[in-house]
Formats: structure tokens, C-alpha cells, sequence
């Protein structure tokens, strides 16, 4: 059973220029505990739904809601304090900037006596980022950037995780550790949602997905029918429906 | 062969290594090229200067210099007021001027902007106090011999001191604290800053005011060891943006380096080239290192 919605868009219009909508009425609903997939070709809109969620596409119309408060529009900087957390696609670390200060940096929201107790828990739950604090972040592997990533948005425990391809550029076997991680997060209680490419690995760990194109919601669903239903995967995800992995 | 010019070069590297800290947190936060930097060096010495007199005069008295030094302790304290005053000057102006450009994202116009608001201040600063020079102090300093035939005066001496305290405070704040680590990050990456929690207007905000109080302190440090006049900030203009860029854009150390070694370079110029190829001497440097190390001294490639 689906517990409460903790992070909903309805009917988004948004876009980088204001006459130039990408997204046009897209929308989603997460429950907490859950990870719900956003899905579909190349310029359907997932990303840019995701990223003016975050605050950083301007919405034109439509509601963003974050449990009962309406978010839409609100600076990207107060939505991490509310609990919603984003991890961009690329450049989602500060490449010049040490492991150590990354986490800092992340830590500075919250109060100091919760601060070194918070980045200890990242480098418990990251033993890879702890061997090496003082390396600039800009040295790490895409998988240990990727994880540097996902550790400086889980610092500050938030209810909502989002991430905009976190297996893009990685190699099957760490994407696998990626996502293994994110079914962990999701045990701590976080829900997670997540825009991929690669659909075979997102519907075998999503909860639901939203399949989306031309800024438009088509199909939604539990991941396990979507994975299977042939029409979906010769509409979208280019031809022979997506074998379970 | 005496070494004066050393010493020479090392004063005036240490001046424009000042200016330049305050040019490269603003060239690597705001990303562009701010002309005005040069009149927060004059507004400031002058501010200083008026503040100063203000100060006396409102007590009435007249301020004997601190022992073997040219100032009093009005100057001292009139240097905290102006660089506030420099500070809140620079902050005005970005938010009469360049928060609104800023929205367009383009660099080119901000650059334009600044170079066209760096003459206005400077016409206004000539009206108000004429192009003729001003003096924080006209006592008579004596340079005292430090030994290898090199002579600096105490003035001097306490001005490279205040230079290495402002420049060890500043590396400090960049590397050890919250603003810092924010200021580095949104130099990096605005976008992710923001979504880290950074407040990046709040960081543009600090960053002008910092940059300010520098720019001020570094026309202070002029003042007192040359003198001050409208122009003295447009003049240090091209070595402080030759020494960020040398040292690499966003690196304090690197900026004091960098300004160390145009100063040095200018003065090596001005010993064994003749005067007038001083400048062209420090920017043959200039494009020397940058051709090595296109990133400046301290720079980072983007990684």
C-alpha cells in the first residue's frame, strides 16, 4: 500500500525561455518510501521537469508541492532545507574542492553541533570517501564522484532524494553499486525520485514509472507492466520490449 | 650592485597583490572583468582621508604620528570606516547596476558596464578633489638602511605587514571557514551552490563587500606610500588584473604572487631595461607564464 505523497507536480508548463515552454503539463506524484522512474526519449522534458522541481527552470504554471506546502518557483537554495534534495546529472560535485570541504560545505545547513556527526555518517555509509578526504573531488572516478554526490544531498537527511541520470557515463557494474545504494537510501525512508536513460536499470529498481514525451505525460504505471508492455517499449525505448535484467 | 630595486619591486608587488585579491574574488564569483576595482582603490584612499579629517576635526585635536611611523592612530581608525564605506560603495553599485545585467548572463555587457561606471567615479572622484595629489601625512619619513644596501622606510615596513596580515586573513577565511568554502563553491558552480542550500545572492552580496574593503585597504597602503590622487587606482588597474590572472583566477595566494612578481618584474624592467619598458616587461611575463600554464600559477583546470 502507498503511503503519503510526499513530493507532487501537477500539469507543469516550464521552459528555459518564457515563450518556449519544454514541458506542457507534465506532472508526477511520489509517495514516501518509494522510487518512482522518469522515463522517455531524448527531449521529452524528464530532465527539465526534475530540474524545475529544484528550483532552477522557472515554473510558468502548474504546482509543485513538497508534502502540504506549495514549493513551485521557490529559490533552489531553500528547497534542500525543506528536505528535498537534488543531484544534478553532471558537474554535481565541486571538482576543485577536496572531498572533506565538499561534505562541509553541504553540512553548513545544518546546525553545528549536528555538523561533524552528519559528515561521520557519509563516510560510514561511503567507506570509499573516507579513505581519501583531502583528494579534490575533481580526481575521483565517475562512480566515486557519483557517490560523492549522492552523500553531499543525503547529509542533510532529506525526505525527497532526485537525481537526473545518475548512471550516465558510468560503467553496468558501477551503475550497479549506484542503484545498489539507492535501494539502501530508500530503506532509511527517503523516497527517491529519478530521471534515466537507461530504462532496463531504472524500471528494475523503481517502484512506478511516468513515461513522458513532447513535455507530456503517456503512460504511467507500476515498473514491472511497463517493463513488460511491448507497445511502450517499441514506442519509446526503441524496439523489443525491455527484458527484466 | 645595490639591491634596492628588490625591495622596491616587493613593495610595490605587495600593493598591487593587495588590489588583486579583491580582483580575483570578483573576476572568478561574478565572472567578469570589473573595471571599477581600480576607483574602490581611489574612493577608498580618499575616504580614508576624509574620514580622518573628519575625525580630527570633530575632536579638535591634531594627532601626533605613531612612533617612528608617518600616521597617527586616526588614520588607523579612519582605515576601518572607509573600508566599510568602500565596501557598502561597491555593494551599491552591483545592485543599481550590475544585479540588473546580471540577469541577461552576458559578460561582455558587464564588462562594458564596469568600464563605463570605473570613468564616471573617477570624473566624480577628480571633481570633488581635483587631479592634484593628497597626502595621508606630510611628515618626513627617513629609510632606514636593512642591510645589501637596501633602504625602506618604517611606513613601509608597517605596510607590508598590514599587506601580509589582510593577505593571511584572507587565505584564511577562503580555506577555513562556511563563507569561504560558499565563495569558492559558487565561483565553481553557481547552479549546484544553489542547490547545495548556498544562498548565492547572499555570497555575490559578501563578495562585493570584501572586495571593496581590499580595494580600500590596498589604496590606504598607496596612499600612505606614494600619495593619492584620482587616477592611482586606473594606474595599479592593468598589474592587479595581470597578477590574478598570473597567479589564476580565484587563488589568493596566487593573486599575492602574481602581484609580487609583476612588481618585481617592473622594477627589474625599470634597473636593467630602462623606465619606459617597465610595463611591457611585466606583460611579456604575463603572457610568458600564461602561454606555460594557461590556468596562471594556482589556477585549476576545470575537472
Amino acid at each position: 500500500m502507498k503511503g503519503r505523497v510526499v513530493l507532487s507536480a501537477e500539469a507543469i508548463v516550464a521552459g528555459y525561455e518564457p515563450d518556449l515552454p519544454i514541458l506542457n503539463g507534465a506532472g508526477f506524484t511520489l509517495h514516501e518510501r518509494e522510487i518512482v522512474a522518469l522515463l522517455g526519449p531524448n527531449g521529452a522534458g524528464k530532465s527539465t521537469l526534475i530540474k524545475a522541481v529544484a528550483g532552477l527552470v522557472p515554473v510558468t504554471s502548474g504546482r509543485v508541492r513538497l508534502e502540504e506546502r506549495d514549493i513551485t518557483n521557490l529559490p533552489a537554495h531553500l528547497l534542500i532545507r525543506l528536505g528535498l534534495g537534488f543531484v544534478p546529472q553532471t558537474e554535481n560535485v565541486f571538482a576543485a574542492m577536496s572531498i572533506a570541504d565538499n561534505l562541509l560545505l553541504a553540512a553548513a545547513i545544518l546546525p553545528k553541533t549536528r555538523r561533524a556527526e552528519r559528515v561521520a555518517a557519509m563516510y560510514a555509509m561511503f567507506p570509499d570517501l573516507a579513505a581519501k578526504t583531502s583528494l579534490a573531488a575533481g580526481r575521483l572516478s565517475g562512480g566515486q564522484r557519483q557517490m560523492l554526490a549522492i552523500a553531499r544531498t543525503l547529509l542533510v537527511e532529506p525526505k525527497v532524494l532526485m537525481l537526473d541520470e545518475p548512471s550516465a557515463g558510468l560503467s553496468p557494474k558501477i551503475v550497479g553499486g549506484v542503484f545498489e545504494t539507492l535501494q539502501r537510501v530508500r530503506e532509511t525512508g527517503v523516497a527517491i525520485l529519478l530521471v534515466e536513460q537507461s530504462v532496463r536499470t531504472a524500471l528494475a529498481l523503481a517502484d512506478r514509472a511516468y513515461v513522458l514525451a513532447e513535455g507530456r505525460n503517456r503512460h504511467e504505471g507500476p515498473a514491472p507492466l511497463l517493463r513488460d508492455d511491448p507497445l511502450i517499449a517499441h514506442l519509446y525505448f526503441g524496439g523489443d520490449p525491455v527484458a527484466a535484467p | 650592485m645595490s639591491l634596492q630595486f628588490i625591495a622596491d619591486g616587493l613593495l610595490i608587488g605587495s600593493m598591487v597583490g593587495l588590489g588583486a585579491i579583491g580582483v580575483t574574488l570578483t573576476y572568478s564569483i561574478l565572472g567578469f572583468a570589473n573595471f571599477v576595482h581600480g576607483e574602490f582603490i581611489a574612493w577608498g584612499a580618499y575616504a580614508c582621508l576624509v574620514i580622518a579629517g573628519l575625525i580630527g576635526l570633530g575632536f579638535g585635536i591634531q594627532v601626533q604620528p605613531l612612533g617612528p611611523f608617518s600616521i597617527g592612530w586616526v588614520i588607523l581608525v579612519a582605515a576601518v570606516f572607509a573600508m566599510t564605506f568602500t565596501g557598502l560603495l561597491a555593494l551599491a553599485l552591483d545592485f543599481l547596476l550590475f544585479s540588473r545585467l546580471r540577469r541577461h548572463g552576458n559578460a561582455i555587457v558587464m564588462v562594458m558596464a564596469s568600464f563605463g561606471a570605473s570613468m564616471a567615479l573617477r570624473s566624480l572622484l577628480e571633481f570633488l578633489f581635483t587631479s592634484e595629489p593628497a597626502y595621508f601625512s606630510r611628515e618626513i619619513q627617513i629609510a632606514i638602511p636593512i642591510g645589501l644596501g637596501v633602504r625602506v622606510t618604517p611606513d613601509q615596513m608597517l605596510m607590508l605587514v598590514l599587506t601580509a596580515v589582510l593577505v593571511l586573513g584572507m587565505h584564511l577565511l577562503i580555506t577555513r571557514t562556511t563563507l569561504g568554502r560558499a565563495m569558492r563553491a559558487v565561483s565553481e558552480n553557481p547552479s549546484l551552490a544553489a542547490v547545495g542550500g548556498i544562498d548565492v545572492a547572499a555570497v555575490i552580496r559578501r563578495t562585493w563587500l570584501i572586495g571593496g574593503a581590499l580595494a580600500c585597504a590596498a589604496g590606504i597602503v598607496a596612499g600612505i606610500t606614494v600619495q593619492i590622487r584620482p587616477f592611482m587606482g586606473f594606474d595599479l588597474l592593468l598589474p592587479m588584473f595581470a597578477a590574478a590572472i598570473l597567479g589564476g583566477i580565484g587563488s589568493v595566494p596566487g593573486a599575492v604572487l602574481g602581484g609580487l612578481i609583476v612588481g618585481l618584474a617592473e622594477s627589474c624592467a625599470v634597473q636593467f631595461v630602462g623606465a619606459e619598458y617597465r610595463a611591457a616587461v611585466a606583460f611579456l611575463l604575463l603572457i610568458a607564464v600564461l602561454l606555460l600554464r594557461p590556468t596562471g600559477l594556482f589556477g585549476r583546470a576545470a575537472g
